[in-house]
């Protein structure tokens, strides 16, 4: 039978440029949309706008400067970046670390992820089209940054990390002002799900969107929120336990249905067990010195090491090829946005602009984290 | 009863002292720069008001720097708008581009002409007034479709074509749940409307529980209807920037932004007008002092345009296809329903 095509009809795919410059891509990404309509056929992903070559300067720097280069790819993790390349040092030079740097460390990790996945709620909402959401996420960031200002003097790109323990000792007020702000964000957590999470829109939205299996996940090396949101275990805390998170209890929060909301969910779970970690340990740090002393001139041994930490986004690995000499030979970074990025032509293709953005938000990419 | 009528009043002043075809056009000059003064000085207050309210939700001061309280912001802002460079898109369809703004704003101008503010305080009765108000307010989204079409921007197209989309299919529920009500007041004229209310209550308790579904799907459809959040699919900024109007600068942004407050103004002020009767106090306890019409005509469109405010900070958006599904597959169904509800009410005689 001869099949019929009426021309009149004919439609036609077109493809728009969502970024650089674009509210839902969170930074300086570029996505090339194929778009029939509302209903997206093709998405890639335009990498490169914001590259600086983080890797080539970490060969030509110290490893104590190094620390300071990965403030500036996942700039909302900061501290667990510069925990990553202390802890690769650490462990190459065999230098133990005394327990309470490794308690502060932990406590402060947890603070970071805590801001971060904050910050995410904020802007997921913003994402979905309720503003408000915003406002209330930045109200009680803003304490934590206060916390990390007064610890090392710096709200964002901290520094507060050097290989063989801390730049300072923890302010006096650090203990109270954290516990004030468990005891404050016990109350105003539940406050976001009123506002969000209990939103039929809201659930309508994200319900049934984006769908990652299991599978998919695994081979497409996604990690973080965005991998346990598919049901697979890949928490590295657990896993492979680093500074004092083998001597908390917490759990590690799983969903199998794989869908945006799962992804959000996952998050502000994570954010109930953040606190948990934070109360198990902020009353019993133990005293010490909060720094192991190192040489001036740090050379590592000859030989390749790896360390892999849980940041707010996923795992994130460091890698270092060493000669013996006071510079790494070769540095790398395996970063969880980038990884993650990589699954959105996956999940996305057959949506619509709006599913696609909400996708975008419960990923929570950032960008200098995927263009390093 | 002494009754109040400015307009008569200033009618017969003016035939008073000019001869007769120089007067009545004397008398549309004074109409056209009564309502465009209103229109500035509405649009101007209601965006000042939609940024306090939103400070309020969010945990924001809102404008508090210009004047006092902030309430001179949103002047500077238009004078800024004002100040600004209009520029146009290369290759853009120069003349839809600039008359797009002029159909929004004329479309929302001419709706504003046939809602009372006070008894017999309105530019004109027709006895097809709900339905005139119905067809001329839908003519605004002509200018966005246009307005989106002319830029030459992809994502200003997507806009407009939602726009369109979502515009035709709110329109029914609009129309519909308003001739729920002209089934209860037998009559389209707007002033027969407010005097059916006056002998025997509002309309919302008059109608009870058809009255209130009505007045519920009026609220969502109308939401829609101005293209505000949960219904702002047409300038989604997180998906498309701003929309149809992403090439639009100055002034003709100032229009399709002033447009969008006074369409708010419209619909609080139909729902006010068909289930909250009109300018009539509540309960009539100012009814012997009719000038005080003005004053609850506002205050009841204040509230009504609260709740608009409300959902807009509090609600996250729509997808296109759930609007669509809520518009022809729960509203539509609902609304038919509803009016053949209303009608049996009506016969047999269970209204108050």
């Amino acid at each position: 039978m001869k099949e019929i095509v009426n021309n009149s009809f004919k439609t036609e795919e077109y493809f728009i440029n969502m970024g650089p410059q674009h509210p839902a891509t969170h930074g300086v990404l570029r996505l090339i949309l194929t778009i029939d309509g509302e209903i997206i056929k093709n998405v890639e992903p335009d990498l490169g706008y914001i590259h600086r070559s983080i890797e080539k300067m970490c060969e030509r720097d110290s490893y104590q400067q190094i620390v300071h280069l990965t403030d500036r790819m996942d700039y909302l993790s900061s501290h667990i970046n510069n925990e990553a390349v202390c802890l690769t040092v650490e462990n190459a030079l065999e230098l133990e670390v005394t327990d309470r740097v490794k308690v502060i460390r932990t406590i402060i990790d947890e603070l970071t992820r805590l801001a971060s996945h904050q910050l995410w709620w904020g802007v997921m909402g913003m994402d979905v089209g309720a503003l408000t959401t915003y406002f209330y996420a930045f109200r009680d960031r803003e304490m934590i940054n206060d916390i990390f200002e007064e610890t090392c003097g710096a709200r964002l790109t901290m520094n507060y990390n050097i290989p063989g323990g801390l730049m300072f000792d923890i302010h006096p007020n650090f203990v109270k002002r954290t516990k004030d702000f468990i005891a404050h964000f016990k109350t105003k957590l539940p406050e976001y799900d009123r506002l969000l999470t209990g939103n039929v829109i809201f659930q309508k939205r994200t319900k049934g969107v984006g769908i990652l299996t299991r599978e998919k996940a695994i081979s497409y090396g996604a990690s973080g929120p965005v991998a346990r949101g598919s049901g697979f275990a890949s928490d590295v805390r657990k896993r492979h336990p680093y500074s004092a998170y083998d001597r908390v209890a917490f759990k590690q929060p799983l969903f199998t249905e794989g869908d945006s909301f799962a992804r959000y969910q996952v998050r502000i779970q994570e954010m109930w067990e953040s606190m948990s970690i934070i109360e198990q340990l902020i009353d019993n740090i133990p005293e010490g010195e909060y720094q192991t002393k190192t040489n001036a001139v740090i050379k590592l041994p000859k030989g390749e090491y790896y360390q892999r930490v849980e940041t707010a986004r996923g795992e994130l690995g460091v890698y270092v090829n060493s000669t013996g000499t006071k510079n790494p030979y070769r540095l790398k970074f395996r970063s969880p946005g980038f990884s993650n990025l990589s699954l959105l032509n996956e999940i996305t293709v057959g949506g619509k602009i709006g599913d696609l953005v909400a996708t975008m938000a419960t990923i929570d990419i950032v960008v200098p984290d995927i263009d390093r | 009863m002494k009754t109040l009528s400015i307009t008569k009043t200033i009618h017969d002043f003016i035939f008073g002292i000019l001869p007769e075809g120089v007067a009545s056009f004397v008398e549309w000059i004074l109409i056209a720069v009564v309502y465009l003064t209103f229109f500035a000085i509405a649009g101007l207050l209601l965006v000042y008001m939609e940024r306090k309210i939103a400070a309020f939700f969010q945990l924001r001061m809102g404008p508090n720097r210009v004047g006092p309280a902030g309430l001179f912001q949103t002047i500077a802002d238009a004078l800024k708008l004002v100040t600004k460079e209009l520029t146009i898109t290369d290759k853009a369809d120069k003349f839809l581009f600039n008359l797009a703004p002029y159909f929004v704003i004329v479309a929302a101008l001419v709706a504003l002409s046939v809602l009372p503010f006070s008894k017999e305080f309105h530019a004109f009765d027709i006895n097809i007034g709900v339905f005139f108000l119905i067809a001329v307010s839908s003519i605004g989204v002509i200018g966005i479709l246009l307005g989106g079409w002319a830029s030459n921007n992809k994502y200003a197209l997507i806009g407009a074509m939602r726009s369109g989309l979502q515009t035709i299919s709110y329109e029914l529920s609009v129309g519909l749940s308003i001739l729920t009500m002209v089934l209860l007041s037998g009559s389209l004229q707007v002033s027969k409307i407010i005097e059916a209310q006056q002998e025997g209550g509002w309309f919302i308790l008059q109608g009870h529980i058809p009255a209130v579904i009505a007045f519920m799907i009026f609220m969502i459809a109308g939401t829609a209807e101005t293209n505000r959040a949960p219904f702002d699919m047409v300038e989604a900024e997180s998906e498309l920037g701003a929309g149809f109007h992403t090439e639009y600068s100055g002034m003709k942004f100032a229009y399709f932004f002033l447009a969008e407050f006074i369409n708010m103004f419209i619909i609080a002020a139909i729902a006010v007008t068909i289930f909250f009767g009109g300018y009539l106090s509540p309960f009539g306890i100012t009814e012997a002092l009719p000038w005080l019409g003005v004053f609850w005509f506002l205050l009841k469109v204040l509230v009504i345009i609260f709740l608009m405010m409300w959902f807009r900070w509090t609600f996250p958006r729509l997808r296109v296809d759930q609007l669509l599904t809520l518009e022809w597959k729960y509203l539509l169904p609902l609304n038919l329903m509803n009016i053949v509800f209303m009608a049996v009410m009506i016969w047999l005689n269970w209204t108050f």
